[in-house]
């Protein structure tokens, strides 16, 4: 058993998971090549979603996976990088518009 | 990148005796991914059998001003090996009676032996349908003596075919050498002012993609597009099509693969790309490769790794089309790299 939860070597074995429930990896497959075909939004367009979701749901197989199909696809580290910020950016803001609520509550706690 | 070539310095996998060891060891040894040869029984593919000789393909020498960092070929300046003249003319003898349409001529750069102009003047005269000469720009710019390549081209309806691994400067240098990007351009701008890749003119200008890392080339229309809307914008060059070719894992780019690990993972999704279909046009079924001393071949890359080809008939001397294309085709596990999504070959994908 490896000592480290994240091996590399894993991600070609993601599909294995069908052998353990079939019906459900099955359909899980089917939908994620879906999504990512080529529809309103290309193939491209999708690859940079999911790098940037990838990071901000901080999945290293994925963070792996994407950035080699961004490579393959023609897509520059700078658009890559730019992606990764709209991810950043969207989780930081999250994180920050919440800052309203703690106003909220510290006005509400104030005299 | 190093400015030498594994032969030059020595290093163990300049021996393509080495190369088979290590494309046979480890994972395929050990079962972990099948053989080609397994893989390609499974579709009742083995042995592989020619179809038409369509192609011959010419190795005028293994010299050449870049040293590429993916290079099957191990090509470099000091690669000392030139088809001489003698062995020019077996060719020519073969091309006249030849069953193939196209005659394509790579190295090294074809264009530093000596004796390419005499042989392209003669070669044209043999009515080959489609005479290509594979170019790597950089060499019509590197000395005064080339700077006429694309008039000698032009002269001789020669059909050019030129590596540019991507349209922009950082992809290119890393993988060719620091100025090869800027020099390319030029030299494409030169090809298109003498009319190559220009509305109404038969001069066909193709150019070749592969990819600057341990990945596959993606979908190759999709490429060519990218590839003609960023070089007509940036530079004003046209081109006609551009052919994806995915890197095998042979000599210099098999080096890159191990030194950053990244071998079994790159076989491992060449396994995984891995299409039939694909293995139907493989471009060892439609071509004999003909080394620079004059041995025959089933590819470029079964070349570069020394296996001649498996029939009574091995070199240019004695060659004889019907019984070569009785043979059975030579396979390991590089050959993966032909079979792999929508198929490679040096005409691009085949599929």
């Amino acid at each position: 058993m490896s000592k480290t939860y994240y091996d590399p070597a894993d991600l070609r074995k993601f599909g294995e998971i069908t052998e353990w429930s079939e019906e459900l990896g099955k359909k899980f497959f089917d939908y994620y090549g879906k999504v990512f075909e080529e529809g309103a939004l290309s193939a491209r367009e999708k690859s940079l979603i999911a790098l940037a979701v990838s990071h901000v749901v901080k999945c290293p197989y994925c963070i792996d996976a994407y950035t080699k199909d961004g490579l393959q696809r023609g897509i520059t580290k700078e658009e890559m990088m730019e992606a990764v910020h709209a991810g950043a950016a969207i989780e930081s803001g999250a994180t920050l518009v919440h800052g309203v609520q703690m106003m909220n509550k510290y006005k509400k706690l104030s005299m | 990148m190093s400015l030498k070539s594994l032969k030059a310095r020595e290093d163990d996998l300049s021996s393509p005796q080495r190369q088979l060891e290590l494309l046979s060891e480890g994972i395929f040894e050990e079962g972990e991914l099948p053989t080609f040869k397994d893989k390609i029984a499974e579709s009742g593919h083995f042995p592989l059998k020619p179809k038409k000789l369509e192609i011959l393909q010419l190795n005028l020498g293994y010299m050449c001003n870049q040293v590429c960092s993916h290079c099957h070929v191990d090509a470099g300046p000091d690669r000392k090996e030139i088809m001489t003249k003698e062995t020019m003319q077996q060719c020519l003898e073969v091309i006249k009676n030849t069953g193939a349409h196209t005659l394509d001529l790579t190295g090294g750069a074809p264009e530093m032996n000596p004796n390419f102009r005499w042989f392209v003047e003669e070669a044209s005269k043999a009515g080959i349908k489609d005479f290509i000469v594979r170019s790597n720009l950089t060499i019509i710019l590197a000395n005064k003596k080339y700077h006429d390549l694309p008039d000698f081209f032009k002269k001789h309806n020669v059909h050019v075919v030129s590596s540019l691994p991507f349209y922009k400067r950082e992809k290119t240098d890393k993988q060719r050498g620091n100025g090869v990007f800027d020099k390319s351009i030029k030299a494409l701008q030169l090809l298109n002012e003498v009319g190559y890749a220009q509305p109404g003119s038969d001069l066909k200008l193709d150019l070749v993609y592969n990819p600057s890392g341990a990945f596959l080339p993606t979908n190759q229309a999709a490429m060519e597009n990218d590839f003609k809307k960023a070089l007509k914008e940036d530079f004003n060059i046209d081109f006609n099509s551009l052919f994806a070719i995915t890197n095998l894992p042979i000599s210099r780019f098999l080096e890159y693969l191990i030194a950053s690990e990244n071998y079994e993972d790159y076989m491992y999704s060449l396994v995984d790309a891995y299409n039939p279909a694909a293995v139907e046009n493989v471009m060892c079924t439609n071509t004999i490769s003909i080394s620079w001393d004059g041995w025959l071949y089933d590819c470029d890359f079964n070349q570069m790794l020394d296996l001649k080809v498996n029939s009574k008939v091995k070199h240019i001397s004695e060659y004889n089309e019907d019984l070569l294309n009785d043979r059975n085709i030579i396979i390991s596990q590089h050959c993966y790299g032909c079979t792999a999504g929508a198929g490679s070959s040096c005409q691009g994908s085949t599929i």
